[in-house]
């Protein structure tokens, strides 16, 4: 009965058209992804050797692996995520718990999209002419400056829709036990969106471990191994840039090696907090 | 008057009542809360009109009256729950011990924790059953730990919820099912030791079982506590309360004692409502 009606066959048809739009737009990205990974897993895990750890970029004409560089990443994006977390997390606090009204919160949160989607080479271009070209050289704090500025965006962003996820009954509860405003939101609130705001934090670490031109026009290169953030810094993605650019075949190889380090190693850190901030409550 | 609600009732409640009744009309000292001409606005909608009305202490107050007409509304005045959104506010007086607590000096946080809430839908805090309560507890008190597991053992205990949790206090709050959730939340209320208990339809989300735990919750509860509940349930406020109020449209219809308020009404309209003729 019902199934033979023209309207029930109808909605048969627009359901099964939606299905296959939506099922096609998963395809094509997922497409891409695989095969993004499975060219960088076919041209890089060939490059990966423990000298690839252990040995600093090579002279042209040597051989030698990409250990200053990543040290170079590892300080400049932990650097930026350490500065970019705290900021972020509390910008994005007073957007969702303290900006009900006034125009102080509307006007953050637009400049703050505005962040978010500017192009990362305007954010080094500005870093270099306020940090870089006043103090005269190359750093790996200007770098990590550079960083942050791309970082906290992100963070803020993601805090703030998290936080407000939360049920206002949650937040209701925790006033009607006299607690105040900051151990509402402390305790209660934070508490509730955890796992959210940390992904917002995994996010920005993703987003800037794979950011090169920022760092181009801020922390620059070297081909030593420096742990001096007041110095040129090596890192991966400029050394990806620089190396799969060069004529040479070991270059070229260590930058796939290189491209595979920054993937997988993001996917490791974030396999690894998640596991460590698996809901235990 | 009392011999009507023995005829008319149910003898278990009744028999409970009776000694409550004479309580109430016993006790003339000055009422827990005094509401003198409370006026409430959302914006510009005037949610509230006129409310005149004493909570009794140690007495259970109910609101009934259909869905809109301001029984929430009014619940959330007494402990100022409105003050967390703008453009809400209240007017008049509310008299907690006589002082006024709509007065703009009054500490809000220091209210709520003298005048506790408990909510429709069960709202455990995303931790541990034991710092549920613990949560409420440190806010004004700093107890040592022996105390605190004293303090959290008693209030379990208040809200019937000790033997089904005692072995797992380290779980999560959000473990539990809807009704013990919320007779966690009644715990919490209970630890911090208020002064007035505000249920604003604590049994809606709650299945009969649950709902029959909590009721007999309020009984026990009230012998300590000033205990105002909103419920769209007649039979629950007929069942729980001393007093009652019908509200209607943001108006104090009718309030007097749940007895006579549902056995002989003096208005037309509540006995219309009661009867399930409105509403």
């Amino acid at each position: 009965m019902i199934d033979s009606s023209v309207l029930y066959r109808k909605r048969m048809r627009t359901n099964r058209i939606a299905l296959v739009l939506s099922m096609l737009a998963m395809a094509v990205g997922m497409g891409f992804l695989a095969w993004i990974l499975i060219v960088l897993l076919y041209k890089g895990v060939g490059a990966l050797s423990l000298s690839l750890f252990t040995q600093p970029t090579p002279a042209p004409g040597s051989e030698g692996g990409l250990s200053n560089a990543i040290i170079g990443s590892a300080m400049m994006v932990g650097a930026a995520t350490f500065i970019a977390t705290p900021i972020g997390i509390l910008a994005g606090v007073y957007l969702s718990e303290y900006g009900r009204k006034g125009w102080l919160a509307p006007a953050t949160r637009f400049i703050n999209d505005i962040l978010l989607s500017a192009p990362s080479i305007v954010i080094g271009v500005f870093i270099y002419t306020v940090y870089v070209a006043q103090v005269q050289h190359f750093s790996g704090w200007a770098g990590s400056l550079a960083l942050t500025l791309i970082a906290i965006p992100v963070v803020v962003r993601t805090t703030e829709n998290m936080l407000n996820l939360v049920p206002a009954s949650l937040r209701e509860a925790a006033a009607a036990l006299g607690a105040p405003r900051w151990k509402v939101v402390l305790h209660v609130v934070l508490r509730a969106a955890k796992a959210g705001v940390l992904t917002g934090i995994l996010l920005a670490l993703a987003r800037v471990s794979g950011e090169t031109a920022p760092l181009l026009f801020t922390a620059l290169n070297n081909q030593f191994t420096s742990l001096d953030l007041n110095g040129p810094m090596a890192n991966l993605p400029v050394v990806i840039f620089q190396f799969a650019m060069s004529p040479y075949e070991n270059w070229n190889s260590l930058a796939w090696g290189g491209a595979v380090i920054i993937t997988f190693g993001v996917l490791c850190l974030n396999i690894v907090v998640r596991t460590l901030f698996r809901k235990k409550i | 008057m009392q011999s009507s609600a023995v005829t008319k009732r149910d003898m278990s409640f009744s028999q409970l009542r009776g000694e409550q009744t004479s309580q109430a009309t016993g006790s003339e000292q000055s009422p827990k809360i005094r509401i003198r001409n409370l006026d409430f606005f959302y914006g510009s909608f005037q949610g509230l009109k006129h409310i005149n009305l004493d909570i009794h202490e140690g007495m259970v107050t109910a609101f009934i009256g259909p869905s809109g007409c301001g029984k929430s509304t009014l619940l959330r005045t007494l402990n100022r729950m409105y003050d967390l959104y703008p453009g809400q506010r209240a007017t008049g007086e509310i008299l907690l011990n006589g002082k006024n607590v709509l007065d703009s000096g009054q500490d809000v946080n220091a209210l709520r924790a003298k005048v506790g809430m408990v909510f429709q839908k069960p709202t455990p805090f995303p931790m541990s059953i034991y710092e549920n309560i613990a949560f409420g507890v440190r806010l004004y008190e700093s107890l040592s730990r022996a105390d605190m597991d004293n303090r959290v053992e008693w209030a379990l205990r208040k809200a019937a919820l000790w033997d089904e949790v005692k072995g797992k206090l380290n779980q999560s709050g959000l473990s539990l099912s809807g009704g013990q959730q919320q007779r966690l939340c009644i715990a919490r209320g209970v630890a911090v030791k208020p002064e007035v208990l505000l249920l604003d339809e604590p049994t809606s989300a709650l299945d009969p079982i649950s709902t029959a735990k909590v009721e007999e919750l309020v009984h026990e509860l009230k012998s300590e506590y000033t205990i105002a509940i909103v419920t769209h349930n007649m039979q629950q406020a007929a069942r729980v309360s001393d007093y009652t109020a019908y509200m209607y449209l943001g108006e104090l219809v009718e309030f007097g004692l749940t007895d006579e308020i549902f056995i002989k009404p003096k208005r037309k309209e509540t006995e219309d409502y009661i009867t399930g003729r409105f509403g």
